[in-house]
């Protein structure tokens, strides 16, 4: 259960530290909880991340535990991609749609044991999830306060673990889970995140969260160990190439005009649904649209210059053909990089499209048309990503 | 006797209801090979006789016929298989405690010292009622439009309602959109001044339905009830069939043998078999397997879907809406085995065989309604009672009587169960009764009473809801049962859902079962031509 009505701002089990930790006293909303935007500057926090360890408490992160003898059934109905093929201790990327193959959220699926899992996601998601288990053995259970998250991500990553006495993690592989002893009791890492780097997440007890915290950052300092904010974040994620739900695709059941949602398909994430299982929602609307095509193409862009396309209109000639929805200057890569949402005839990698960026400095506004080039994918995705044991920087 | 069951069909329909035989036959008609599986022993559904006590039958479910397309009689040639009425054009006639009794006629008012003032307005109502149905019944005979993927053929069907409406002309048109919405209660305040006239107008928007008179939409109930007068066999009016109405069962189950239907009664379906989602064939409670590209499901959609087709199988939008359609009945049958000929305070014996109402105004039965809200039964409840040995002396020995009446409310999640409700309900009835029938208690041979559950349990039909849902404008057109299942097939290739439970919805019509054989043929043709 999520506390309710004690206040209005609810505090993670991490808030102490990071209200410690945050200098600059930039606060936002995520879902309910109060969370640090920025903890000193935002580039620092980036490069952190890039070159070092950057920590971010992810507990406002929804969280659903799924147990029961269906739950594998249950899920394989939920999501689009075929989950039987997830192992213990396998941690999946998962989306899910609705009956008009609409894109509902999008998250992560860990296989605890046999016939326990969890689901972590952006929205609340308990109706959606109680009317699909009718008729399945399976129970749901709403735990997003009851257990505490932490991403640790950076070249460091692996090394400040060890350090902590987390003895062979480095042979954790990318989306592997694996428990570790700490202070009598045990956490669950796993190697996930949302930065494209070497990294980790870790789950741990509230009433340890402080304690782990302190050992983190204990263990962590020589390794350049720092807590970072949502607008860090978010550079890393477009860097990695990430979509964010609420940004880059509004939740079906969050759009209120006809047609706003978008399709798997219309995301670029197509490779994420399995025709090749029993009924699933949005099965239907999804065949159909592969057969009869998509409206939207989601593309990457690699934009000229260096002020990020936010919000920008995408055009091709003098044409309007989309939208931006995702936009930031990477420094790692170098590159003004936006995530765009056209007209499904437009987008094939290489071609060139134009973005309408408005600017502001000083009270003047400026009108730039950007070249843009559809590129092939994510542009940032280092080895140390990948690599198992993971590399000891 | 078992029919041998081919191993391929056509097509598969579960259910030999009214509606199930009336698709079976006209897909029949067209060449295909058919079965129906039905799980009791006699064809019909809840068309139904049953010998409740020794001799005496009843029609133990429905009990009138007001609203079977001719169509279907004449699709069919019924009359030539045994279906007959033995009444018809049948009065009401609403029961008052003094004797003074209010007779009401397709076109006339009778007695309870009704004004002239009343007898002009009953026949101006009438009239407009009857334009309403007119324009509406229209909109029976097809599928429902579909108001998102609109074909060709819905958009004219939209226009031409439309346009219907509009030729009502304006004060006509205006009314209809003003009454069709609103309750009964203030439609009969605005018209007329009897109390039992009131009651008995209203008390035809309420038949089996979880509403009063002050409920909303009910005007539409009346509307939905009265469009038997415009295309009923034997209209105006109800009628009684001979024989019970489980001999129009057996009419329609010869019929459609005759056009070469098969039926196998005694089977009870296990589920529908499903091949991701296309249907594969029904598989039987006997383990038998029958194999067809079309499966039509006559049982209620709760039926079909929940326990047929299994709700694992169904995407959760679709799960969700089945879940979601209101049909838990509120009626109840109750039987008696008369000892001879009934006698009502002040009824003429010629009236004996009237439609017999018990609701003397509608105060008492907006309040008959009230506990049933709260899931308890009616204290002071409704009656509509039919005693069919009247018109016809095979339904008893000779000299006795039987008595069927639909009595409301009867909530079928009661309040500590049916179980031990039952007695206490039945004991309520006949006490009630008795203050019209004084003479009751001593000439009761038998009775029984089937609750809502009881009839679930008996018929197959969820909830024991006659209509196999709600008939509010919430549940009808192309919200029934719920969108994207209004055009008869499914989220299931070769599925139909067809019954009462689908448009235009239930009663004794035959135009579910007509208009889904329509679907069928004419998407054959679209997928061929």
């Amino acid at each position: 259960m999520i506390p309710h009505n004690e206040s209005m701002m609810l505090h993670t089990p991490f808030h102490s530290r990071c209200a410690a930790a945050c200098e600059v006293n930039l606060w936002e909303d995520w879902k309910g909880y109060t969370t640090p935007q920025v903890f000193t500057e935002v580039d620092m926090e980036y490069f952190a991340v890039r070159n070092s360890t950057g920590v971010f408490d992810l507990s406002p992160m929804t969280k659903y535990r799924i147990t029961g003898p269906d739950s594998e059934a249950f899920i394989n109905k939920l999501i689009t991609r075929d989950i039987r093929k997830l192992a213990v201790d396998r941690v999946s990327y998962v989306l899910w749609c609705d009956g008009e193959g609409k894109v509902m959220d999008d998250g992560t699926i860990f296989r605890l044991s046999e016939d326990d899992y969890r689901l972590c996601c952006y929205t609340r998601a308990l109706d959606w999830l109680m009317w699909t288990a009718e008729g399945f053995e399976v129970t749901v259970k709403e735990e997003t306060a009851d257990v505490a998250a932490l991403a640790v991500q950076g070249p460091t990553s692996c090394a400040v673990f060890k350090a902590l006495g987390f003895v062979g993690i480095e042979l954790l592989k990318p989306f592997g889970m694996s428990r570790f002893k700490f202070s009598g009791s045990q956490v669950m890492v796993s190697r996930t995140g949302f930065t494209g780097d070497l990294g980790y997440e870790v789950w741990v007890e509230p009433s340890l969260a402080e304690s782990f915290w302190d050992a983190l950052f204990d263990a962590g300092k020589p390794h350049g160990i720092r807590a970072i904010g949502s607008s860090a974040l978010d550079m890393l994620r477009i860097e990695a190439g990430f979509l964010q739900a609420g940004v880059d695709f509004i939740p079906a059941d969050e759009t209120i005009r006809a047609g706003r949602s978008r399709s798997p398909f219309e995301l670029g994430l197509g490779w994420m649904v399995s025709f090749d299982k029993p009924v699933f929602n949005g099965r239907r609307a999804l065949l159909r649209e592969r057969a009869q095509g998509s409206r939207y193409a989601f593309v990457y862009l690699d934009v000229e210059g260096n002020k990020p396309a936010e919000h920008a209109f995408v055009y091709h000639g003098d044409q309007e053909v989309g939208t931006i929805t995702s936009a930031a200057w990477c420094p790692t890569t170098k590159t003004n990089i936006a995530f765009a949402q056209v007209d499904a005839k437009f987008g094939r990698p290489g071609q060139s499209l134009v973005a309408e960026i408005y600017y502001e400095r000083e009270l003047k506004w400026t009108r730039v048309m950007a070249q843009c080039k559809v590129t092939k994918g994510a542009l940032f995705s280092p080895d140390r990503r990948r690599q198992t044991p993971a590399p000891n920087f | 006797m078992m029919t041998e069951i081919k191993s391929e069909y056509d097509v598969v329909v579960i259910g030999a209801g009214h509606n199930g035989l009336a698709c079976a036959a006209s897909l029949a008609k067209t060449g295909r090979k058919v079965i129906v599986i039905e799980a009791l022993d006699s064809p019909g559904g809840a068309c139904a006789t049953t010998e409740f006590y020794e001799k005496f039958s009843v029609s133990s479910c429905a009990q009138w016929l007001y609203q079977l397309n001719d169509s279907v009689v004449s699709q069919m040639s019924l009359e030539q298989h045994g279906f007959e009425l033995s009444a018809r054009n049948i009065p009401t006639t609403v029961l008052c405690e003094s004797g003074d009794h209010l007779t009401v006629f397709s076109d006339r008012l009778e007695g309870a010292g009704v004004s002239d003032k009343d007898k002009a307005a009953f026949k101006s109502f009438t009239k407009q009622m009857l334009k309403f149905c007119d324009v509406l019944s229209k909109a029976f005979k097809r599928r429902p439009p579909n108001l998102v993927d609109r074909s060709f053929g819905d958009v004219m069907a939209l226009l031409g309602l439309g346009m219907k409406i509009k030729m009502l002309g304006k004060t006509d048109m205006r009314d209809l959109m003003r009454l069709g919405l609103i309750n009964i209660y203030d439609v009969m305040e605005e018209n007329f001044d009897n109390d039992l006239l009131k009651a008995a107008i209203s008390l035809d928007s309420v038949m089996g339905s979880h509403m009063g008179p002050r409920s909303p939409n009910t005007v539409f109930g009346y509307l939905y009830r009265h469009m038997g007068d415009i295309y009923g066999y034997g209209r105006p009016g109800v009628s009684v069939v001979r024989g019970g109405m489980g001999q129009l069962g057996q009419s329609m189950a010869k019929a459609a043998k005759a056009m070469g239907v098969d039926i196998e009664l005694n089977a009870s379906v296990d589920r529908i078999s499903i091949d991701l989602d296309k249907v594969m064939g029904v598989v039987l409670k006997d383990g038998r397997e029958l194999r067809a590209g079309i499966v039509v499901s006559s049982a209620d959609p709760k039926t079909t879907f929940e326990k047929f087709v299994g709700l694992a199988n169904l995407e959760t939008d679709t799960l969700r809406r089945v879940k979601n359609v209101r049909m838990k009945g509120d009626a109840a049958k109750l039987h008696i085995a008369l000892d001879g000929l009934p006698n009502f305070m002040g009824l003429a014996e010629s009236r004996l065989g009237d439609r017999l109402l018990i609701a003397p105004n509608m105060e008492y039965i907006e309040k008959a309604f009230n506990p049933s809200k709260y899931g308890k039964f009616s204290t002071s409840p409704i009656m509509d009672i039919s005693i069919p040995s009247i018109h016809d002396s095979g339904l008893a020995p000779e000299g006795k009587h039987v008595l069927s009446a639909i009595v409301q409310y009867a909530p079928y999640d009661l309040e500590g169960g049916w179980e031990a409700g039952k007695q206490p309900f039945q004991n309520l009835l006949i006490d009630c009764l008795s203050q019209y029938y004084p003479g009751l208690k001593h000439q009761i041979l038998s009775a029984e009473l089937l609750t809502p559950v009881d009839i679930e349990e008996r018929y197959l039909i969820h909830g024991g809801h006659w209509h196999h849902g709600e008939i509010s404008l919430d549940q009808i057109l192309m919200m029934r049962p719920f969108p994207g299942v209004s055009q008869y097939s499914t989220p299931v290739d070769g599925l139909y859902l067809s019954g009462a439970g689908t448009h235009p919805g239930g009663g004794v019509l035959g135009l579910a079962g007509l208009n889904t054989a329509k679907e069928i043929i004419s998407q054959k043709k679209n997928r061929t031509g």
